[in-house]
């Protein structure tokens, strides 16, 4: 998307160009399930939709509005059960209503909680937000052990998705078909929330994020600025929630807990908060790592965990700021120069890295299984976890590895560095 | 003339600590208003006292006539009022550009709304536009702002206080920490925005004052001794010992 950064388009940018990304957004979602079919990756393609709009609406407060929240999954989980509850009644045909609708209640009941509990939340940024958002996404998720009548206690509520008028001979039997309708829901609500951070609300969001005091003082109420770009965030999370619900068929307690909340933190933060598309990217590195890496180790939360660590650490832009680095370097075409600094210092990177998911994978099968199993297999080799020469091994390519690459870094900065030195012409713009 | 900004008594206490101790002055319509006095006298506090940053702790100010004490920031804007920092105070993430519009959006009467897309709004972007060439600033308009240099900071800083349109302008030191050649275009940059305005400002540089200020008010331990013209100022017995003189003594 060319619309990565903050920076406005240009007033004279011809219409082609503004729509170019969303263009490109459609005949994407539309063809995955084609080159992806198998049902693996519907299952994947489809949580990923659902997380991207949760992620997206999380950016609004944390990206957007500078509010740290730990209780976000609230919204989502309220408007998952809420949703849930409808498409019961759809099939007790309490309301004839096509089931592609069903989203929308759970965005309006995510709304509503997000109107009553941001009436007091948001009249402070920072830490006071962030611990009644901690203590609020507590509170609900233990009243929805207690009202057991509209949570359904431990076992949830679950519901059946085909039922209702069907449009279109769409009855949303099978996986594809909900598929469409999570994209179709996904393209608008990623479309509505570009758009909402396009508006004076969404500028002023932004720059009550900054700087809250200076926007009292051009006539905004910064209250009122979080208040409102709280609200559309429970919707859009809701919204979330209601597609959770029309795919799993089943809304439980986990669904609103602590758990949830952190997961969208994750995923908003890895894929980058201070890019509009950075929760996208997020949302899809966390599923893909939650979906495929989970079929091949048993500690993938694991390396989640770490890969959120280090992108704290190393690179607070996220994955997209990593990507949006390497902008201006593709602008001036001098990627070439970089190649051989990027393999000087990769090869021996992913030597250590080898060596390291090795030491943890062998600790953990060593641990976690029976005494007398000792044989282990990792990426197709067997070996006995008591004998050394594993050991040996691996300790050797973490050690020599992590020098090695050590060792290139002052020559790979000295080529960054070089490769991103302005020519005359460039005004030095940022990002 | 009517007068702009009235403080009627004004007190400012921090705890046991009285900063502004009993401070009445009448701002007319259209002049130039400058406030000098030595370090600690409390004009900042002053400032943020009639721009809602601070409570009063007793007596009144009123705007145009209205009332405004003790209202939040945004309301005192919102009839009028707007003001620059003494500490640049700008939103550092957002472009050059972006921090001007946002300074007109409240004056083009958008308030919170969600359903205008900001870059087609023509009028909006081209006033942003015009702000920015006074400024000086068109170059630099997709420069994230924290990265400017510190004058650039200091124009930034007066154009959003200035780009709203509003009536009364308050600008807290504006000139601080600038060079002579700098100083010299910030000089202009203050003529031309408070055309027509009533501007009133805090100023250590003497120059800056005698050559900006219809009116001077010096403010000394948080009382006002004299508010006369410049000449009658630079004459006054009271002043060149509670101020003049005590700089004076330093050089």
């Amino acid at each position: 998307m060319s619309n990565i950064s903050s920076a406005q388009s240009a007033p004279g940018s011809s219409l082609f160009k503004v729509f170019r990304p969303w263009i490109f957004l459609a005949v994407l979602l539309i063809i995955l399930p084609f080159i992806f079919s198998s049902g693996i990756s519907v299952y994947t393609m489809n949580l990923m939709g659902i997380f991207i709009i949760f992620a997206l609406s999380y950016n609004m407060l944390l990206g957007q509005g500078g509010m740290l929240s730990f209780g976000h999954a609230v919204y989502f989980g309220l408007g998952g059960f809420m949703s849930v509850h409808f498409m019961n009644y759809i099939e007790y045909e309490i309301f004839i209503l096509p089931m592609f609708l069903v989203p929308i209640f759970g965005g309006i009941i995510g709304l509503i909680f997000a109107v009553i509990i941001g009436s007091f939340s948001t009249r402070r940024a920072g830490t006071v937000f962030a611990m009644i958002s901690l203590g609020i996404g507590e509170l609900v998720a233990a009243s929805s052990l207690i009202f057991v009548a509209f949570f359904g206690g431990e076992e949830g509520v679950s519901g059946d998705r085909t039922m209702g008028p069907n449009v279109l001979g769409f009855d949303y039997a099978t996986d594809v078909e909900v598929y469409y309708l999570i994209a179709i829901w996904a393209f608008i609500t990623i479309a509505l929330m570009y758009m909402f951070s396009r508006t004076p609300m969404g500028r002023m969001a932004n720059a009550v994020r900054d700087n809250e005091e200076r926007a009292e003082f051009i006539g905004y109420s910064q209250r009122k600025v979080r208040f409102i770009s709280f609200c559309a965030s429970g919707f859009f999370a809701g919204i979330a929630g209601g597609l959770f619900a029309i795919n799993f068929e089943i809304v439980t307690e986990e669904n609103l807990n602590a758990l949830t909340s952190g997961v969208v933190l994750l995923m908003a933060y890895i894929g980058g908060v201070g890019f509009f598309i950075g929760p996208i990217i997020g949302a899809v590195v966390f599923t893909l790592l939650q979906t495929l890496l989970s079929n091949y180790t048993e500690i993938w939360q694991l390396y989640v965990g770490v890969l959120f660590v280090l992108t704290v650490m190393y690179a607070p832009q996220g994955l997209t700021g990593i990507l949006a680095m390497h902008l201006p370097v593709i602008r001036m075409k001098r990627v070439g120069p970089l190649l051989m600094p990027y393999l000087r210092i990769g090869i021996p990177t992913i030597i250590c890295l080898i060596g390291l998911v090795g030491l943890l994978e062998t600790v953990h099968h060593v641990r976690s299984m029976p005494a007398d199993q000792t044989m282990m297999s990792l990426a197709g080799l067997e070996f006995d976890t008591h004998s050394v020469l594993p050991w040996v091994i691996m300790v050797v390519f973490t050690v020599v590895g992590g020098f090695v690459a050590k060792s290139q870094a002052p020559q790979f900065r000295e080529a960054w560095e070089e490769a991103h030195a302005p020519v005359s012409s460039d005004g030095g713009s940022a990002k | 003339m009517s007068i702009a900004i009235s403080l009627n008594e004004v007190r400012k206490s921090f705890g046991p600590t009285e900063i502004i101790r009993g401070v009445n002055l009448n701002i007319e319509k259209g002049e130039r208003h400058a406030i000098i006095g030595p370090n600690g006298a409390g004009k900042s506090t002053l400032f943020h006292l009639v721009s809602g940053r601070y409570n009063l702790s007793g007596g009144s100010v009123s705007l145009n006539g209205e009332e405004i004490s003790n209202l939040p920031p945004y309301e005192i804007y919102r009839k009028g009022l707007s003001r620059s920092f003494q500490v640049t105070n700008i939103f550092p993430m957002m472009s050059v550009f972006e921090n001007v519009r946002c300074g007109i959006m409240w004056s083009k009467d958008y308030k919170y709304s969600f359903w205008h897309l900001v870059d087609r709004e023509r009028e909006l972007n081209e006033r942003t536009q015009e702000v920015l060439a006074e400024i000086g600033l068109t170059d630099r308009q997709h420069v994230p702002a924290g990265v400017l240099t510190y004058a650039e900071q200091r124009a930034l800083e007066i154009g959003i206080a200035s780009a709203g349109g509003a009536d009364v302008i308050m600008l807290d030191e504006p000139t601080a920490g600038m060079s002579h050649s700098e100083t010299d275009q910030a000089i202009a940059l203050i003529r031309k925005i408070t055309e027509g305005k009533t501007l009133v400002m805090v100023e250590h540089d003497m120059g800056v004052v005698f050559d900006l200020a219809d009116r001077i008010s010096v403010l000394v331990y948080g009382e006002i001794i004299a508010t006369d013209t410049p000449e009658n100022i630079r004459n006054n017995k009271a002043v060149q010992e509670a101020y003049l003189g005590a700089e004076a003594e330093h050089a």
